[in-house]
């Protein structure tokens, strides 16, 4: 059994281990050396700056918008799309009664809106972002020729051309891409929690609301909090849709900016690589608070079931 | 977000027939009114964009809702030849089928030995593929830039190819060594003991017994790597004949803008959300067990 365990293990590791160390460990460390350097990354010299970058992060009026709107996503985002997936799941999977003789059991066709609305969650970003663009689009899109349509003539916003209006347009697209893929995460984890619980619970008369708020979200705590981290993690980039969907620097007047997309500028089109690279540990900072917050916050006594 | 509000204040209103108990009549005609609700919200953008893909520039103007009158198939065919479609198309195909077969091979060949064999360092390797997953990629991106130009692998086919490669290994080895964990040692041993050699007993007993897992996890990586757009967006900008299909379309839309083919446009549009939406009603079991797995870890 022993015989050529070592040359086997070696053997099987090497290649995916060297591909992952040139490609995804090398870039993260070195993106944390070059964040001390002026590096313009048009040429090879470059000289370490120490914190100057942090500075001038700290200094830049831009930086702090982006961030900005980077804690708006944040905040609205999870909120309103766990908020929405937890809603339809629950339909999906409690909501429905008295069929088939099963007390509990999820409304007529749950099967097929489960894979409808998951649609959106298998197409590439990039297409979503073009698809919407058009449908913003104030002079002939979808969406103002259906206000039209219903008589709404008067009402005809310019959409992502519009700064008050641009970044929760970019949120609606996100919002709409991701439902579907917490309908049917909190489905999985709603079918795994035990029929009998809600069987007791309607034989105490309680109803669908108490239900959902005293066992389901509770025995779901879990789940919530994996796909809240998930949310805030996407809610952190948002890169392709703020490139695609809105015009200019990050939108009108850096109305929708945010720090994938401003980093990106930095490095590949005005020569700022070091800059960026600051931007970029930045970014990974703000990640990590967050993650750590939501698990503090909602750190709960665990249900055992 | 008003959906949400709606239960707290029907609950107990009596069903006007009675028989369905105290609260669901009414309530079930609401929820299925949201439901159906969210479920136009989601269809009706993509119904909008095939419409569209079948008329002519000026009708996708002057009545946007409406249905095309005669069906322009030229759009296709148009967007299909002239506009390079079908070149991103083949780009995308190229990029992804090797960097699908890498993955699998690559990634699976890891979590065996990772989920199989004891030995030091184990853990530490394991942690350091898993840790992959909670990263951005962003920062890592302009880093990755220059390690690729350094080595001579912008622009390129199989520069593409290791970089998905190295990005899809940490949930695909996370994935699969929970699964070849699963598997029962006896097989394995009585293959070993037959005097076949561990390289053998990996391809021909161990991988034939994964393959549920290895299609679920498959599936995951396809539509990930056929959706992929910052990397090629970064990666991949040097060759315009180059270009994957997110990115072909984008920068087809960008030209457009100024050459106003809009009927092309949608058709492109459509054309590249047709192969994944196929895929994904074929396999939609998996692809959901899949995506739910990763993040039920």
């Amino acid at each position: 059994m022993q015989h050529g365990k070592y040359r086997f293990i070696v053997g099987f590791l090497a290649v995916p281990l060297a591909i992952y160390a040139v490609f995804v460990i090398s870039p993260f460390v070195q993106a944390i050396y070059y964040s001390f350097t002026d590096w313009t990354g048009l040429s090879s010299d470059f000289k370490v700056v120490g914190f100057d970058n942090y500075r001038k992060m700290f200094e830049d009026d831009i930086f702090w918008k982006s961030v900005g709107h980077n804690v708006l996503l944040l905040l609205v985002l999870p909120l309103v799309t766990l908020g929405l997936g937890l809603f339809f799941a629950f339909m999906l999977n409690v909501g429905g009664r008295r069929r088939k003789n099963a007390a509990v059991a999820g409304v007529r066709g749950s099967g097929l809106y489960k894979v409808v609305y998951f649609f959106p969650q298998v197409l590439s970003i990039a297409i979503v972002a073009l698809l919407f663009q058009f449908a913003y689009n104030p002079n002939s899109g979808a969406l103002n020729s259906f206000l039209k349509a219903i008589g709404l003539d008067s009402v005809q916003p310019d959409w992502l051309g519009d700064p008050q209006l641009a970044l929760w347009c970019v949120m609606a697209v996100m919002v709409w891409s991701n439902v579907g893929f917490y309908v049917v995460l909190f489905s999985a984890g709603m079918s795994s929690i035990p029929r009998d619980f809600y069987e007791a619970a309607l034989l105490d008369g309680a109803n669908r609301v108490q239900t959902f708020f005293r066992i389901t979200l509770p025995l779901l705590w879990d789940t919530v909090q994996t796909g809240w981290v998930y949310m805030g993690i996407m809610a952190l980039d948002g890169f392709a849709v703020v490139q695609i969907m809105t015009v200019g620097p990050g939108g009108p007047d850096y109305s929708t900016e945010v720090l994938a997309y401003f980093l990106y500028t930095k490095a590949f089109r005005d020569g700022q690589a070091g800059y960026a690279t600051t931007l970029g540990v930045a970014l990974l900072i703000v990640t990590m608070i967050f993650a750590g917050v939501v698990m503090k916050l909602g750190r709960r006594e665990r249900l055992e079931f | 977000m008003t959906a949400q509000q709606g239960p707290r204040e029907l609950p107990g209103v009596d069903s006007p027939k009675g028989r369905q108990g105290s609260e669901g009549g009414v309530l079930n005609v609401f929820s299925h009114g949201v439901l159906i609700l969210w479920g136009l919200m989601v269809t009706l953008p993509l119904l909008w964009a095939v419409m569209s893909s079948f008329k002519d520039d000026k009708s996708i103007f002057t009545s946007p809702w409406a249905l095309p009158s005669s069906l322009h198939l030229d759009n296709w065919s148009r967007a299909w030849s002239q506009a390079h479609m079908s070149e991103y198309f083949l780009n995308s195909v190229i990029v992804v089928a090797g960097s699908l077969f890498g993955t699998m091979l690559l990634g699976s060949m890891a979590a065996y030995v990772l989920a199989r064999f004891e030995f030091p360092g184990n853990r530490f390797i394991y942690y350091l593929f898993v840790g992959g997953m909670s990263f951005p990629v962003i920062l890592a991106l302009v880093p990755l830039f220059f390690v690729m130009k350094n080595m001579q692998l912008l622009d390129t086919y199989h520069g593409l190819i290791l970089v998905y490669i190295a990005y899809s290994l940490p949930f695909t080895i996370f994935f699969l060594s929970g699964f070849f964990r699963t598997l029962p040692s006896s097989v394995a041993e009585a293959a070993v003991i037959d005097g076949a050699s561990h390289t053998r007993t990996f391809f021909q007993v161990m991988l034939p017994m994964a393959k549920p897992g290895l299609i679920s996890v498959g599936i995951f990586n396809f539509l990930g790597q056929w959706n992929q757009y910052l990397l090629p967006a970064v990666l991949n900008v040097g060759d315009e004949d180059k270009k994957l299909l997110p990115q072909g379309l984008v920068a087809l839309a960008v030209s457009q803008g100024y050459k106003g083919d809009w009927s092309g446009l949608f058709a492109g549009l459509v054309i590249a959300m047709l192969p994944v939406l196929a895929a994904y009603i074929v396999f939609q079991r998996q692809v959901q067990a899949g995506l739910t797995a990763g993040a039920l870890k």
